[in-house]
């Protein structure tokens, strides 16, 4: 089961912003997210929005099927057009995850971004990626992808171990993604991408380090850790409460935490959010720094979340109900929230300040800057960025970052 | 039989010997409030349609836990159908009802005070119990006329025979003189009625006398005010008298004067022997106190009647509001239950690690049950109730001496002595258990007083407890190790010197004074261990290492430590992700409300509400 959606008040049929999302949006990057909500198999820690062909079957029949989806795709970015009407903003970041969206052909992800090239235009250098699954590609597939615009590829990487690979019920066999990335970049990738996860039952301190090494020795301008978050409703979570498989420890999590770091940063990565490396600016992942900054960004297919100068929304989830809303011609939202003032301050707090960044301590209310100075007494953030007005978390913070938070947003 | 309406007394008018004022002596289950509601029906003062279950019992409290706090008086018409003299003629019978609780044990004797005699009520499925016995002894005490009565005969489980002896014993009458009645079906109950008749004597008093009425309850109506019930000894009260509180003097204006049956209803008066209420206009119940004498202004009586007494808190507890904001609704909700209860005492009180609340002063634990349970309900309260306490006399070496009502407060220096108080405990209990009890009583530091078979398998074990062993889980030790067979009661006696010291609970250095105990010297390692290592599975895990220490004095005795969190951040952080995260983060704001700042330590308000709860041996094995 995919995790739930918010509650919210609902959402106009015709998908109408209130006027003051657009006030001020030439100033804001826009982004689109396109997610393509299939996969061949489910993977038992995968809490996404994301169904197989088996779990498609007999619900919402033709209309769910994966064969028209893009053209279902490019009839919200039609919408999204109308929505926000004479926005004059060119694209600068496209994003397409999933889901899996290498089981649809690469013509199709390229029909996608030609429609939002037809309707907004593309910024000159902007960020195109797409996610993709290591066993679904072949150097073809990425020759097709390169020129259909792509410019990014993301793999989903997880592990160089078998035994953690199966934990995780990943398909493809070690030395596979690394492959990838040589083939990516034969095809003329600009940046490139490894997934991993750390902290799978059964993983050891030595699986990982391996894990980090093949994944850097491989050659992507960018890595993504992600301790293995177990979410409820998911077969890893059942297994566990069954007692089938051991729950990692927080201690570990943290453990693994500095070894990636040490790791990654000897191999020159540089942490720019708490769960994201890369080895330049530029090779940083701009869409979700668009997300992190509070820019606005569209987000195309079934349970997509989107977000326009303080307004947020998200599409139903099933894609039968999301392919009969837009072929009725109304929107696919099922819900939305108006932010408030404060709830977008709190927003920026939680964001920013999981990036190298930082988050500016003007943002901080009274008790939230008395906080602030506690946590750099704490040893919690950089006493720097701090003298220069900024909230940046040392190494240790990061490993605290929700705790700071709680504190900073009082 | 029934009275019709033709012949019944007037109150004021009524001639002492047609008047029988009773009570009820019987154990929380044992069918009191049934009784009662048989005989206001067969009374036909509450007609069926009305009827409803535990008819008298008004507090919601009262009728979900069964068990009856403020007693109250029902003048009810009766004409026996058999007897010799006045065979016939209509009666007037007045049941108090009385509350049946160790904890109210002055409110039962001042109730007994009004009563000439008493039903016994006993289950027939289960015999007396201690607190019964108590009351029994109370009553006979007061040299009241005992009508044994086994109750739920229906039931299959009724052994009467056994009880009847054993109650026959008691009582000193034939087996065959106990009565055997159902409540719950009626059967047997005109009958007792009958023999209330027959056997309680009136009462007599002085007719011309100036008039002295005792105070046996006093209860506090929102609409009307403080409503008095009396009985009148001597003489008679008019409406619209002036009357005077003897133990303060006070005057005040009858506003009404009235007996129930069972709804109040006006009368012009209360004469001798009667019993009643009245209304004045007070607005607390501590201006009309249980036990105080009432006469006129003009021309009253000059010696009151015997046997009052202030009541006297004997546990202490603080009550802190789980949300600091709350304390001025707390202090109104005790103003307003003081209302009514002139044995709940109270002072502001702060706690460096509860806030601002009171140290509220009760009868017994029941009592501080029951109000905490009625600040919660009543005026949606959340509370922390901090361990009860008794009260502690400490003598210093230097001659000055300090009364502890919060362990907290137990000067450091140079102590001499130590005195806490100590009761007389009755146990009634199925022989097979004397092991048991005596095991668990003697861990309490008691000293057996003696010991008595009240039938072949049923036994009364008596003890000398320090009051503080009692008030810490001893009912609930005793229930488990007698599978709920026990009964307890227990009655002042007066105090001893122990060698008692404080344990202090220290989290991260600083005392925690919520937490503080006074233990005797033997059990305070124990207590030390205990509770450290309690806390160490309560108290989450901070940004820095936190020793719990427990300490006599400055010597540590105990220690534990929580490690310091490492990890607390959700690796990923999509779009899809922020309105959710944001949710979270309010949800755990409001977690974080329900912790309480000890120092630089966040504590769950669960922590303090689980140590606490007078959780008793718990294994303390940490786990964490």
């Amino acid at each position: 089961m995919p995790s739930a959606l918010p509650d919210g008040e609902p959402m106009p049929q015709d998908g109408a912003l209130p006027r003051h999302a657009l006030t001020g949006a030439a100033d804001r990057p826009l982004g689109f997210y396109l997610h393509v909500p299939y996969c061949a198999t489910r993977c038992g820690y995968c809490d996404f929005n994301t169904y197989t062909a088996t779990e498609l079957r007999g619900s919402g029949g033709a209309l769910a099927s994966r064969d028209n989806y893009a053209d279902t795709v490019v009839e919200e970015i039609r919408l999204a057009r109308k929505v926000l009407g004479d926005d004059p903003r060119p694209v600068q970041t496209v994003f397409v995850g999933g889901g899996t969206p290498t089981l649809l052909p690469a013509a199709d992800l390229g029909r996608m971004l030609a429609a939002l090239r037809d309707e907004f235009g593309l910024a000159p250098g902007a960020e195109i990626t797409t996610e993709a699954n290591p066993e679904s590609v072949d150097p073809r597939y990425l020759a097709e992808l390169r020129a259909a615009g792509y410019n990014r590829v993301s793999f989903g990487m997880q592990s160089a171990r078998q035994h953690v690979l199966k934990i995780l019920d990943r398909t493809h066999t070690p030395g596979r993604p690394e492959a990838c990335v040589a083939e990516a970049r034969a095809a003329g990738f600009d940046h490139v991408n490894l997934d991993l996860i750390y902290g799978t039952p059964g993983e050891t301190d030595d699986d990982w380090r391996a894990s980090l090494d093949a994944a850097t020795g491989a050659g992507p301008d960018h890595i993504s850790a992600y301790a293995l978050i177990v979410e409820e409703g998911t077969q890893l979570a059942r297994r566990i409460r069954r007692g089938e498989i051991p729950m990692t420890d927080d201690d570990v999590h943290a453990d693994r935490y500095l070894i990636a770091e040490d790791r990654l940063t000897a191999a020159g990565f540089t942490w720019y959010e708490v769960s994201n490396w890369a080895t330049s600016q530029a090779a940083r992942c701009r869409h979700n720094e668009l997300y992190w900054t509070g820019a606005d960004w569209w987000g195309a297919g079934p349970g997509a979340h989107s977000h326009v100068g303080g307004v947020r929304w998200w599409n139903v989830k099933h894609p039968g109900a999301y392919a009969q809303a837009l072929g009725e011609g109304r929107s696919p939202g099922a819900g939305r929230e108006v932010l408030p003032a404060e709830d977008r301050r709190v927003e920026r707090i939680l964001l920013e300040l999981r990036l190298a960044a930082g988050c500016p301590l003007s943002l901080l209310a009274p008790a939230g800057a008395r906080a602030a100075a506690r946590a750099l007494a704490d040893g919690l953030l950089e006493p720097g960025p701090y003298e220069a007005g900024r909230a940046v978390l040392t190494l240790r913070g990061r490993l605290l970052a929700d705790a700071v938070v709680r504190d900073l947003v009082d | 039989m029934p009275a019709t309406p033709t012949n019944v007394p007037e109150p004021s008018r009524t001639d002492p010997a047609l008047l029988r004022n009773f009570c009820i002596i019987a154990h929380i289950d044992h069918g009191k409030s049934t009784l009662a509601d048989r005989m206001l029906q067969l009374t036909g003062v509450v007609d069926q349609r009305q009827m409803r279950a535990q008819y008298l019992d008004r507090m919601d409290i009262e009728r979900e836990r069964g068990i009856t706090i403020k007693s109250q008086a029902v003048r009810l018409p009766w004409a026996p159908s058999e007897g010799e003299e006045g065979s016939g003629a209509t009666h007037i019978l007045n049941m108090i009802d009385t509350p049946g609780h160790v904890d109210f044990t002055y409110e039962v004797s001042r109730s007994l005070a009004a009563c000439e005699g008493c039903i016994l009520l006993v289950d027939a499925a289960q015999g007396i119990e201690a607190q019964t016995l108590a009351n029994l002894y109370l009553a006979m005490e007061n040299d009241l006329t005992i009508i044994p009565v086994l109750n739920k005969i229906d039931l299959p489980a009724a052994q009467p025979e056994k009880f009847a002896a054993e109650l026959a014993n008691l009582v000193g009458c034939e087996p065959e003189d106990v009565l055997k009645v159902s409540a719950k079906t009626g059967v047997g109950v005109p009958e007792l009625l009958d023999r209330v008749v027959r056997d309680v004597p009136a009462p007599v008093g002085v007719k011309d006398a100036p008039a002295r009425a005792m105070i046996f309850d006093s209860v506090y109506d929102a609409y009307r005010g403080v409503v008095t019930y009396v009985k009148v000894v001597d003489g008679t009260l008019g409406k619209r008298e002036r009357i005077k509180m003897m133990s303060t003097g006070a005057a005040h204006e009858l506003l009404e004067i009235g007996t129930n049956s069972p709804e109040m209803t006006p009368a012009d008066g209360l004469s001798v022997g009667e019993v009643g209420y009245l209304i004045t206009g007070v607005k607390d119940v501590r201006q009309s106190k249980v036990g105080d004498t009432i006469t006129q202004l003009a021309k009253g009586a000059e010696e009151p009647l015997g046997g009052y007494k202030d009541p006297k808190p004997m546990v202490f507890s603080g009550l802190y509001p789980l949300d600091g904001s709350d304390y001025p609704e707390l202090r109104e909700a005790l103003d307003k239950l003081q209302l009514n209860d002139a044995a709940l005492v109270y002072e502001p009180e702060t706690s460096a690690a509860l806030g601002f609340g009171f140290r509220v002063g009760f009868l017994g634990l029941l009592h501080l049950e029951v109000i905490r349970e009625r600040l919660e309900r009543e005026f949606g309260l959340d509370l922390i109730a901090t361990a009860p306490n008794v009260v502690y006399r400490v003598d210093m070496e230097d001659g000055t001496e300090h009364v502890v009502t919060n362990p907290s407060e137990f000067p450091t220096g140079k102590i001499d002595k130590v005195h806490e108080p100590v009761v007389r405990a009755t146990i009634l209990a199925p022989s097979e258990f004397i092991g048991a009890i005596m095991e668990l009583c003697q861990t309490r530091r008691g000293t057996l007083l003696g010991m008595d078979y009240l039938s072949e398998d049923r036994v009364e074990i008596r003890y000398t407890l320090p009051l503080a062993e009692v008030v810490f889980d001893f009912f609930d030790q005793l229930k488990s190790k007698t599978r709920g067979y026990a009964s307890l009661d227990y009655e002042p006696t007066g105090e001893q010197t122990s060698d008692l010291v404080k344990v202090d609970i220290l989290l991260h250095g600083d005392k925690v004074d919520a937490f503080s105990a006074i233990t005797h010297k033997d059990k305070a390692y124990a207590y030390g261990v205990r509770l450290v290592a309690k806390l160490r599975e309560l108290i989450p895990r901070q940004n820095f290492e936190v020793p719990i220490q427990a300490a006599i004095g400055s010597r540590v005795i105990a220690r534990e430590t929580v490690r310091a969190i490492r990890k607390d951040v959700l690796a990923k952080c999509y779009g899809g992700d922020i309105s959710r995260k944001r949710k979270l983060l309010e949800k755990q704001k409001e977690g974080k409300k329900r912790m309480k700042m000890v120092g630089s330590v966040e504590v769950p308000q669960d922590a303090f509400i689980a140590v606490l709860s007078s959780d008793s041996e718990g294994d303390g094995k940490a786990k964490k």
